[in-house]
């Protein structure tokens, strides 16, 4: 094989193979079910208590709504995240996953495109739950809103993801995953409050357009460095 | 392990040598000395700031405190873990570490007496002010940091997991920084450090560069005795695994 053909054939290769391990990760959900439950039920619960921890005469449902709803995104997301890896920590399959032929780099995005997967769809669930009980008119304003969830739930993924990485290896991993992350979702959740609180209240979309660039900017950093680091968070 | 051999002592007992008399170190002794001449200096000998008061004197050891914990200590942390993932030097690791847990006292120092001042001056303890958030989030960073570090068994996993996450916070700061200086603050703009003459009087200026120098040989001194505690450690667990 001449060496444009090998270059050819890679970059589909490393979809393909990216693709394989997020299908995997994604049907292990699918049939069990076990972190897409507790994340949703999670969801669910703490908007109900929200609800209870103001005063609705005293503070607006609009000044609240943002912040509940991404504060939501956070620690549900975290659900899923530690089970990326812990889940392959039983019967050693991550060595198994290491072994084969598919490259560290491929692991990682279907690791990311599973968990990206996973906490959009616990925010498809959460955002119709947020406008139930705080009484959104969410109206117009679906399609940038899902944008902002896209882009803030592409980035979390991919820092998470190498965080859960990290913490498969050490004997905290539940309880450092947050120690680690949530200082690092700071630039991801309050741009995505900031702009879901200026979508809803029916701005002009101008007025969101840095938190939309900080968003964008911090994506495109983090996946590509997440993307770079993660084979040194693997034993050789 | 209890079965060492008394025929391989680990250290010799001979000689003292000149830079530690029997574990005091010298340079530490130098640091504290300068560190409490120059409180003295600003408490006694430094004129009281005609409007902010006595409180004004809180920033010879604040802003001292900042430029080692945030200018110094974190980009020491982020240069020696890429370092590290570049060359694999245990001794990077070990700069990594001590960088991190100087950095984490000095940036405590920063928001310990930053509320005292504000209280004072701006009548309340806490503000959500940008370069106030910034740091308290780079201080919870380097405490998770620190918390990785203590989370992973062997030493060599430690260095590399620990390295990543160090490296990576370089890149967050610009972005937590650009997030919450969205938030207009209202923290005091340069003194010292801008185009102009610096517009403190010339015995407070005297008294704060004293402070600085006397912080920075405070920081490196801390640090030269974790790094060499952290070799010693590793040393120590070398030992007790072989």
């Amino acid at each position: 094989m001449t060496a444009p053909q090998v270059s050819a054939s890679r970059a589909p290769a490393f979809v393909a193979d990216a693709w394989r391990v997020a299908r995997k990760d994604l049907l292990i959900e699918f049939r069990t079910r076990s972190a897409f439950l507790a994340a949703t039920v999670f969801a669910v619960l703490a908007v109900a208590i929200f609800r209870f921890t103001w005063d609705p005469t005293a503070i607006p449902a609009m000044d609240l709504a943002p912040g509940v709803l991404w504060v939501i995104f956070t620690f549900s997301g975290l659900l899923g995240l530690n089970r990326s890896f812990s889940l392959e920590l039983a019967e050693r399959a991550y060595d198994g996953l290491l072994a084969s032929q598919v490259s560290r780099e491929s692991i990682f995005v279907g690791k990311v495109f599973a968990n990206f997967v996973f906490v959009s769809a616990i925010q498809a669930l959460a955002i119709p739950a947020v406008a139930l009980f705080f009484g959104l008119e969410i109206g117009g304003a679906w399609g940038v809103l899902i944008g902002i969830v896209l882009l803030a739930a592409l980035g979390l993924s991919a820092v998470g993801t190498l965080f859960a990485a990290i913490a498969a290896n050490t004997r905290l991993a539940e309880l450092l995953l947050p120690m680690m992350t949530l200082p690092f979702f700071v630039p991801l959740v309050i741009p995505a409050a900031q702009a879901s609180s200026v979508v809803l209240r029916g701005l002009p979309l101008s007025s969101a357009m840095e938190w939309f660039k900080l968003l964008l900017a911090f994506d495109l950093m983090f996946v590509s460095a997440c993307i770079v680091v993660f084979p040194f968070t693997i034993e050789e | 392990m209890a079965t060492h051999s008394p025929a391989t002592p680990v250290t010799s007992t001979a000689a003292p040598n000149w830079r530690s008399v029997q574990g005091i170190d010298a340079f530490l002794i130098v640091a504290l000395i300068a560190v409490i001449a120059v409180c003295v200096r600003a408490i006694w000998y430094t004129p009281v700031d005609a409007m902010l008061g006595a409180a004004q004197k809180i920033f010879y050891i604040h802003v001292p405190a900042a430029i080692g914990g945030l200018y110094i200590a974190c980009p020491l942390l982020a240069v020696s873990s890429l370092g590290y993932l570049w060359i694999k030097d245990e001794r990077l690791d070990r700069l990594a570490e001590a960088s991190a847990e100087v950095g984490l006292l000095f940036m405590g120092m920063v928001l310990v007496t930053g509320p005292i001042w504000a209280r004072t001056s701006w009548g309340t303890w806490w503000v959500w002010e940008a370069r106030i958030t910034s740091t308290v989030f780079l201080w919870l960073m380097v405490l998770g940091y620190l918390v990785l570090r203590g989370a992973v068994e062997t030493a060599e996993t430690r260095a590399r997991l620990s390295a990543v996450m160090g490296g990576l916070a370089v890149l967050l700061v610009p972005f937590v920084h650009l997030t919450v200086r969205l938030f207009r603050g209202m923290h005091p703009g340069p003194v010292v450090l801008k185009p102009e003459a610096p517009s403190l009087p010339a015995e407070m200026l005297t008294t704060f560069l004293w402070a600085n120098v006397a912080f920075l040989l405070l920081f490196f001194a801390l640090l030269r005795i974790r790094f060499r505690w952290a070799g010693l450690r590793n040393a120590v667990t070398a030992l007790e695994t072989a």
